[in-house]
């Protein structure tokens, strides 16, 4: 009988620490998915984020790096410069990739290094206590917007993957979301997508995943994929940017 | 072997290339942009990576991937943006990666001025970022110097996997000198001596580097130790690579030590001073001697010990263009077993040798 179905190679057969609904796991396997598809394990090269995914390395079967908070665009930079046949991504959070890592995420960009980028939009900090993030949406109520986000005091959720398709640098920019069957299918192919353009040497390529956090978000796991597709998505609409 | 002139920063630049640099990412400040403008121009013509960052803090962290990812890797920078790469430089040192970071020291605090100073020394050598980690501090005080001490600078950071921090100052970095180009090893071991331009990026073996895991088991660069008790096993072997670095790798030039009454101790720039001093006044007769640490971490602490416990010493001056930074090392070293005396300006200002000689007669008036 033909096997048609199997846990992938580049992804460890463990379980990880993540909270029971949280988008990460969803992610850090469709990525070891697309990985395996295209054949490139031996050849990529994972950039870590801080946060809740700083031990992706133990989950993913592949040679990781960590990276400082903000800082995985300038270690990526590097290695792919260093090593031009290898496979470079990041793996990055919202505070993580448009707070305090604008600046390397803007350069790197910029600069149209060939490099392809996961951005885990949850709209909140995960590791820390569920802080305000520079998604977090206006009226959301987060540990440090009890009251929650207004624009008067804490100004608008950013848009980093629509500032970024701006630059001409930028080859690809596609928003999908980890909230349905259908959503997770879209974001596969969206993060195969922008595994493709670095192998082909398209350029800089990015897919921001809408994924839960239901610990802080403070709402059971299935209501937290009724925000994402009430509240996340009008605010983040889904699709390709550029 | 060819004879050339040339500043310090641009010395420091051209002993990096021939030593096998691979991969360098710099911010411009003042007084160090002769360094970045070298390596902007003559690292894409020998085929190795140039990056001007969008940031200090980019820099060192560009030098985080290249060292993870197997090439020689440095960045250069002033005093304020130095203060900007510590965090880089605690998690280069705490992933045990290879790399240089060329300090050519301006005055501070703050954003100060862009004259010469060594107000970064407890920086430098007391691990200027976060957690229990000490960067290896190479001091040059000569411009051929400046080119030698980068061969020795990239094969320490690469035998002991560790950050090596070269502390210029705007002086060296700026003042030209004749260099001679050769590839001759000043400072370095004889063993370590080879031809120069052999140490490329891919000819180093560095099993630990990402490349890809064909072949083998993935290979991690981290810095992380969640799980009791692992953080404190990996300080504690790092505490060895220590202790194996302080055993082995002190430098210092001693000049007249045997028979001096009154040692100067000087490093960089303000030991070229000083030597000057010592030179003119033994031309007199007088019982003067010099020692300049070359590695200013591991402090060449047995040195003074010896010396501290000699019956014909009578002191110790430490001649620092700082408040008295290096001066605590050589307290800790002397261990209160003879005096040690201190001359410092800092904030532009150089000690002159006419104030050292005041100096001298003053410590000699009150002996």
């Amino acid at each position: 009988m033909k096997k048609i179905f199997s846990h992938p190679k580049s992804l460890r057969n463990i379980s990880t620490h993540y909270c029971s609904g949280c988008g990460h796991g969803i992610a850090h396997r469709l990525i070891a998915e697309v990985v395996d598809e295209l054949g490139i394990r031996e050849r990529v090269i994972g950039i870590c984020p801080v946060g809740c995914a700083v031990v992706a390395y133990d989950y993913w079967d592949f040679d990781c790096s960590e990276a400082a908070h903000g800082r995985g665009l300038a270690v990526a930079t590097a290695i792919k410069r260093v090593r031009p046949e290898n496979i470079v991504f990041t793996y990055q959070g919202d505070g993580d990739l448009a707070a305090i890592g604008t600046n390397e995420t803007i350069h790197a960009a910029n600069r149209g290094e060939n490099l392809t980028v996961i951005f885990i939009n949850n709209a909140v900090y995960g590791m820390t206590g569920g802080q305000m993030a520079p998604t977090t949406l206006l009226g959301q109520k987060t540990a440090t917007t009890p009251e929650g986000r207004t624009s008067l005091m804490q100004g608008w959720p950013l848009k980093i993957s629509e500032m970024l398709a701006m630059l001409p640098g930028v080859k690809y920019v596609e928003r999908a979301s980890l909230d349905s069957p259908g959503g997770i299918i879209k974001s596969k192919k969206a993060i195969k997508q922008a595994f493709e353009n670095q192998i082909n040497k398209v350029g800089f390529s990015l897919v921001e995943l809408l994924s839960a956090c239901p610990t802080y978000w403070n709402m059971p796991a299935n209501q937290s994929l009724e925000w994402i597709k009430n509240s996340m998505i009008k605010e983040f609409p889904l699709g390709k940017i550029k | 072997m060819k004879k050339i002139l040339m500043t310090g920063n641009e010395a420091i630049a051209e002993g990096a290339i021939q030593a096998g640099c691979g991969f360098y990412s710099g911010y411009p400040i003042t007084p160090q942009n002769e360094l970045i403008g070298y390596f902007a121009k003559h690292m894409p013509e020998k085929g190795r990576i140039f990056i001007q960052a969008e940031s200090e803090l980019a820099a060192i962290n560009m030098v985080f991937g290249a060292s993870a990812a197997g090439a020689r890797a440095m960045t250069s920078s002033s005093s304020p943006g130095i203060s900007l790469k510590q965090e880089g430089i605690s998690y280069i040192a705490a992933a045990e990666l290879p790399a240089v970071i060329v300090n050519v020291m301006r005055a501070g605090p703050g954003l100060g001025n862009i004259w010469p100073a060594q107000s970064d020394y407890f920086q430098a050598t007391r691990s200027g970022g976060h957690g229990d980690y000490h960067c290896i501090v190479l001091a040059p005080a000569s411009v051929q110097e400046s080119y030698d001490i980068m061969f020795l600078a990239f094969d320490l950071a690469d035998k002991y996997r560790n950050p090596v921090m070269i502390l210029s100052d705007g002086i060296l970095g700026q003042m030209m000198e004749p260099l001679v180009v050769s590839g001759e090893l000043l400072v370095a071991s004889r063993k370590n001596k080879r031809p120069i331009n052999q140490l490329t990026t891919h000819q180093l073996t560095k099993p630990w580097a990402l490349t890809g895991c064909k072949g083998r088991k993935p290979n991690i660069a981290k810095s992380f130790y969640l799980k009791e008790g692992d953080l404190e096993k990996f300080n504690l072997r790092l505490q060895g690579k220590y202790k194996n670095i302080q055993d082995k790798e002190t430098r210092y030039e001693g000049l007249f030590l045997e028979d001096a009454k009154i040692i100067v101790v000087a490093y960089g720039t303000m030991a070229r001073i000083a030597k000057s001093v010592v030179n003119k006044l033994r031309e007199q007769g007088k019982k003067i001697g010099l020692i300049r640490p070359v590695t200013l971490w591991p402090f060449p602490k047995k040195i003074f010990q010896r010396l501290a416990v000699s019956d014909k010493l009578l002191v110790f001056l430490v001649i620092e263009m700082s408040y008295g930074q290096m001066l605590e090392d050589v307290q800790l070293a002397v261990n209160g077993k003879a005096p040690v005396e201190f001359l410092g300006r800092s904030g532009g200002g150089v000690p002159t040798e006419e104030e050292i000689i005041k100096k001298l007669q003053a410590i000699s008036f009150k002996l």
